[in-house]
């Protein structure tokens, strides 16, 4: 038996072995950690420096100021104006104009095409479907962003007759691009998901496919659907390159899809290049950085729980 | 509970009429979704295809610029690219790698601390591009480069804590390590337990297997995940705008600490900065279009492995 045992020299290679991996396995859960830490670490004089809130308290990012004596108070971006104005509120109303847009063009898209897809799809379509999609994703948002940018403007403004030719309705279109593959990939998935038995339990009581997919596979599928919707979401308000080439990148306050809008991302692109290092609007973009990695964290934090709990209920294990 | 009297033949034909009527309306809608996405992609691709063929030709991928950026080619941004996802992957693709091992044969799949490595792994999948860049500045620039500065060249100006080709690819690969991790895990998946058995009752430690059994058997796995990764990296802008990439540079890189011209930021700034947008438009179309073969090519390499992958699992 000795022979066949191993050497203590090997025991001690396997245990530095595991260690060194198990270490590494931990990397990405330390970039995480050290992407919190340092955006973070740089939005943190916002709360804390004197010289920082005289320009940029958190009362000056929210609330209406009132910017010049005797005038009135308004919400205002303008880091490089004289009196420099840092109010989110109009980068917050261009990112969620924006992203609406998105979700609007992508959601009847995306699970339209998924429900195809999966329910009525014959084998050599389903063939076509799936690789187009993967191309519209493997398409890198800048070329998204170009094609918005010198196509759809033109085209929308000579359709629409538009003053402006860079919108948020633009913006919104190609960020849309850019969404639909992700809701149409957890859709589609949600949806497939559902065990063949139920179909054949629905089929046995005499439904026919339609019947089956809308009363049976959809509301299974569900969850499944919204938690695509709600990544898409993340995607969309996160998205930089379509929206600072695509929307015109002003930041007014207004209601209408056709007027320009800038997003959070878009302003950090935009104006990080320019800014003094460690000084307020360099502070003020690092603030509105970690606005972002939260809410898209949250976002996809929902969405995956949601995708756990589904893939549970319809087949009994967690994934 | 009584059962139902059954239907007359013409109540049953009508029943079925309506049926099949009312389900043409659900497969008609979702098919025109379908139709919509093709068609937009096929504008898409169609339009940049016809705007940029006139003008890609060997001159246009071997010449430097001319004439702030009106005449002449592309190769500084063609070679910034591939050496940008070239440094990238050498640091993206063991660390990815050894993370799925981690998780595929060293730990249970249920464990908390599997759990937690892989809720974080999708979390960097989802933060977005832009963040990435103030993570790449703010860290590797301000942090890892100004403190090499400050302890080993505290006289000079900053050597390494300003944009660099190396602070941008390590950018890069922090957001393409989620791709090579699950790409990586899906080839393990694949790898029959039998095999790894074999090497275990023939003596083989635990490493021996994994260093001369799995790791070969993942072999496509690895590929794949790291030619989907050089796909993604070499179309990200928004991480390597701060972090290294330049407008327009005289010299191809040559150290780790210099800057470089990229295609993707080349098409941002061309497309968004220039003085005249007609005048450079044909370059513009062209060297989207160069971007998108490269990127599409790399994608369908990677797509036709994983399929071969696929089939050999069901054969095997």
């Amino acid at each position: 038996m000795k022979q066949l045992e191993f050497k203590p020299k090997s025991k001690v290679r396997e245990f530095l072995g595991e260690k060194l991996i198990a270490l590494n396995a931990y990397a990405a859960l330390i970039a995480i950690l050290l992407i919190f830490v340092f955006i973070f670490k740089e939005a943190v004089p916002i709360f804390t420096d004197a010289s920082v809130q005289e320009e940029a308290s958190l009362d000056k990012l929210i609330n209406k100021q009132e910017y010049y004596e005797g005038r009135e108070a308004k919400w205002s971006w303008q880091p490089n104006s004289e009196v420099p104005k840092f109010s989110l509120y109009p980068l917050v109303i261009g990112t969620i104009k924006a992203a609406l847009v998105a979700m609007l063009f992508a959601i009847p898209l995306g699970v339209g095409a998924a429900v195809y897809s999966s329910e009525f799809a014959p084998k050599r379509m389903r063939e076509i479907i799936k690789p187009a999609i993967e191309l519209l994703a493997a398409i890198p948002s800048v070329v998204l962003g170009f094609f918005a940018l010198m196509v759809l403007a033109t085209f929308l403004q000579n359709v629409l007759g538009l003053t402006f030719r860079l919108n948020a309705l633009n913006a919104g279109i190609a960020l849309g691009l850019a969404v639909i593959p992700v809701v149409f990939t957890v859709a589609e998935d949600a949806m497939t998901s559902v065990p063949q038995s139920l179909r054949n339990a629905a089929i046995a009581l005499g439904a026919n496919p339609w019947q089956i997919s809308l009363t049976m596979v959809l509301p299974a599928a569900v969850p499944g659907i919204s938690a695509g919707v709600v990544l898409g979401f993340g995607r969309a308000v996160g998205e930089t390159m379509i929206v600072l080439m695509a929307s015109g990148n002003a930041a007014i306050i207004s209601a209408s899809f056709l007027d320009s809008v800038r997003t959070f991302s878009a302003t950090i692109a935009a104006e990080l290049a320019e800014v003094v290092f460690g000084g307020t609007h360099y502070t003020v973009l690092f603030f509105i950085g970690s606005l972002l990695f939260v809410f898209t964290f949250l976002i996809n934090l929902a969405g995956d729980i949601v995708l756990a709990r589904l893939k549970t209920r319809l087949q009994g294990k967690p994934s | 509970m009584t059962i139902g009297e059954p239907r007359s033949s013409s109540a049953t034909a009508s029943l079925q009429f309506a049926r099949k009527t009312t389900g043409a309306i659900p497969r008609t809608l979702t098919l025109v979704a379908v139709v919509l996405i093709l068609a937009i992609l096929a504008v898409l691709l169609g339009s940049i295809v016809l705007g940029g063929i006139g003008t890609v030709s060997w001159e246009f991928i071997s010449q430097p610029p001319e004439q702030g950026m009106e005449a002449g080619g592309i190769f500084p941004a063609i070679f910034g690219t591939v050496a940008l996802v070239l440094l990238m992957v050498i640091a993206v693709v063991p660390v990815g790698v050894l993370v799925a091992i981690y998780l595929q044969e060293y730990t249970r799949p249920d464990s908390p601390s599997t759990r937690l490595i892989r809720v974080a792994i999708n979390n960097l999948a989802g933060v977005p591009s832009i963040v990435f860049g103030l993570f790449g500045l703010g860290f590797f620039i301000a942090f890892v480069g100004g403190g090499i500065d400050s302890v080993f060249f505290p006289e000079d100006g900053p050597v390494w804590g300003q944009p660099a080709i190396i602070w941008a690819a390590l950018t890069l690969a922090l957001l393409t390590l989620p791709v090579v991790i699950v790409s990586t895990e899906e080839a393990l998946r694949t790898i029959p337990r039998e095999i790894k058995d074999a090497s275990l009752a023939l003596g083989g430690t635990k490493l021996q297997t994994i260093w001369r059994i799995i790791i070969p058997q993942a072999m496509p796995g690895i590929l794949t995940g790291s030619i989907l990764a050089i796909s993604r990296g070499a179309g990200e802008v928004a991480p390597i705008m701060f972090t290294g990439a330049a407008y327009y540079l005289p010299y191809l890189p040559g150290k780790l600490t210099d800057q470089f011209m990229e295609l993707g930021y080349h098409i941002y700034v061309m497309a968004t900065q220039s003085p005249d947008v007609e005048a450079t438009k044909p370059i513009l179309f062209g060297t989207v279009l160069v971007l998108i073969i490269l990127t599409l090519a790399l994608n369908s390499v990677a797509i036709i492995i994983r399929s071969r992958m696929r089939k050999g699992r069901v054969h095997a």
